[in-house]
């Protein structure tokens, strides 16, 4: 046990887009303004970051005063919407030099938004980078391998009891979990095809820009 | 009761020379009273017992010794305060006491790891010798800022054993992916004063003020496996064999850029977002790199989705 007088930083939770663009809930711990914000995953884990491995297939810069970059970058089950500007300098500055397709490997910070023309419950969920770094198909790979294995752990530990955020995501999002187990099957199948290009993103996460 | 009568004729045995007429039915009938009267558990009844009995006999609690033997337990493992233990360790190295009440400072090491101890003058303990295997009965763990050490004191037995121990490093081996490169990191300088080696800080060392720094390389990185995160420093050599960036060329790219920052910017584009094997020992909430290893190559995702078809 050492001592724990500095606020230990928040681990990087590994989920797949088709997921990750699945939850929309965020919610505190505590009142405190500066209180980490945790987005709800739909298997029952809070997440502060999240790391994320896949092909930047878009860029733009959809700033009007200032610049301020989109990128998609897409893994077998889906599309994050990756969004920087002035406030992430480093990240913004990859995105604008970056020549797709390629790589990338992001860490970063869920954000949701709810569009003011949107049906109610409609919410967009993106990623603020922290950084974003150019890798190569095997720690893509390897990435893909570890988010299945992290989203299998979820699921195992879907129904056990005291499961706190099982029981928030059951509440918030009906708790049908079979689908994400599917969406892992879907990742690892990839691989095995030798498919090192990204899948095609799905319906779901094309209709949400 | 027999449970009542085995700690009083305990406690008897430990004050029977020093408190005149004591017996074991007296011990007994007071455990009785806290015990089952006063519903206070064992372990807090045989203290408060003990007290009224050191108090008698005008002891120390330290003179007591353990009580019925202590857990003989790996250095490597300590991790809890003012834990009474039993080690059995070999003195690593002896070095220079820093105040005259301490006779004896250093480090005792098994086959877990090392860690520091101290002996006190007023102890009054034989001396240790570097090199030597002992049997050290009834030391008591200390904690400073996450690291630990065992403190002799004069209950403290000695005994030398003759035997050989194979120090071990205590490395610990953490995997995951670098998520973050934190400030401090890149080319940095160090204060030259002697033994100092603090890091500066706008050129100037907290304990002796501005100097002329001496330039090193080093990263504190964060290496997350998606459940939890682990603390790295990369020293110059580790640092160098992430990077591919040497001290010089660091030197010559800092200067070329007339900022330093530059460097530890370079390095974040090399190592970020990769996945690493670190081997090494910790060292309060970090873990020193000795080994640095980039995983990379396929991966088997068939046991992985055997694993997923049978949810």
């Amino acid at each position: 046990m050492s001592s724990n007088a500095i606020p230990t930083r928040k681990v990087a939770r590994r989920v797949f887009a088709g997921e990750f663009n699945d939850a929309g809930y965020t919610f505190k711990e505590s009142d405190d303004e500066r209180a980490p914000i945790y987005l709800l995953l739909p298997t029952g884990a809070r997440a502060n970051r999240v790391f994320v491995v896949g092909t930047l297939t878009e860029k733009e810069d959809i700033g009007e005063d200032s610049e301020y970059w989109r990128g998609r970058v897409v893994d077998p089950t889906g599309t994050f919407f990756v969004y920087a500007g002035q406030y992430q300098p480093d990240a913004a500055a990859m995105l604008r030099d970056l020549e797709p397709p390629a790589y990338v490997a992001i860490v970063g910070k869920p954000r949701t938004y709810e569009p003011e023309d949107s049906e109610e419950g409609d919410v967009l969920v993106s990623l603020r980078p922290e950084s974003i770094t150019v890798v190569d198909t095997d720690t893509r790979d390897r990435w893909v391998v570890e988010t299945a294995e992290r989203t299998l752990d979820r699921i195992e530990a879907f129904d056990e009891e005291g499961n706190e955020y099982a029981r928030m995501a059951r509440e918030r999002y009906g708790g049908r979990v079979e689908t994400y187990r599917d969406r892992v099957i879907e990742a690892l199948e990839s691989l095995e095809d030798g498919d090192s290009g990204g899948a095609e993103p799905d319906a779901d996460a094309v209709d949400a820009v | 009761m027999t449970d009542l009568r085995d700690h009083a004729a305990e406690i008897h045995e430990q004050f029977e020379d020093r408190v005149d007429g004591l017996t074991v039915d007296e011990i007994e009938e007071r455990l009785d009273t806290l015990v089952n009267e006063y519903r206070v558990p064992l372990e807090e009844a045989t203290r408060s017992v003990e007290s009224t009995y050191l108090e008698k006999a005008g002891m120390d609690r330290e003179e007591l010794g353990g009580r019925g033997g202590n857990e003989t337990v790996e250095v490597g493992t300590i991790d809890e305060d003012e834990q009474w233990i039993d080690v059995r360790a070999k003195v690593v190295e002896l070095w220079e006491p820093r105040s005259e009440s301490i006779a004896q400072v250093g480090l005792l090491g098994d086959e877990s790891g090392t860690v520091k101890f101290v002996a006190f003058e007023t102890s009054d303990l034989p001396e240790l010798e570097e090199g030597t295997v002992y049997a050290l009965g009834n030391v008591v763990t200390d904690e400073y800022e996450g690291r630990y050490s065992v403190k002799l004191n004069r209950t403290t037995s000695i005994t030398e054993l003759d035997e050989e121990i194979e120090v071990g490093d205590g490395a610990v081996e953490v995997t995951g992916a670098l998520v973050d490169i934190q400030s401090g990191s890149g080319l940095i300088k160090r204060c030259p004063e002697e033994g100092c080696t603090r890091v500066l800080q706008n050129g100037r060392c907290s304990e002796h003020g501005e100097v002329e720094g001496e330039f090193d390389l080093r990263i504190k990185g964060v290496l997350d496996d998606g459940n939890g995160i682990h603390e790295v420093i990369f020293g110059e050599t580790a640092t160098e064999e992430l990077t591919g960036i040497s001290l010089d060329e660091a030197k010559e790219m800092a200067m070329d850029a007339l900022d330093t920052t530059v460097v530890a910017d370079e390095m974040r584009g090399k190592v970020l977002g990769r996945y690493y094997r670190v081997t090494g020992p910790e060292l309060g909430r970090y873990v020193l790199a000795d080994e640095v290893e980039e995983l990379t190559g396929a991966v088997d995702a068939e046991a992985t989705l055997i694993r997923a078809r049978s949810i």
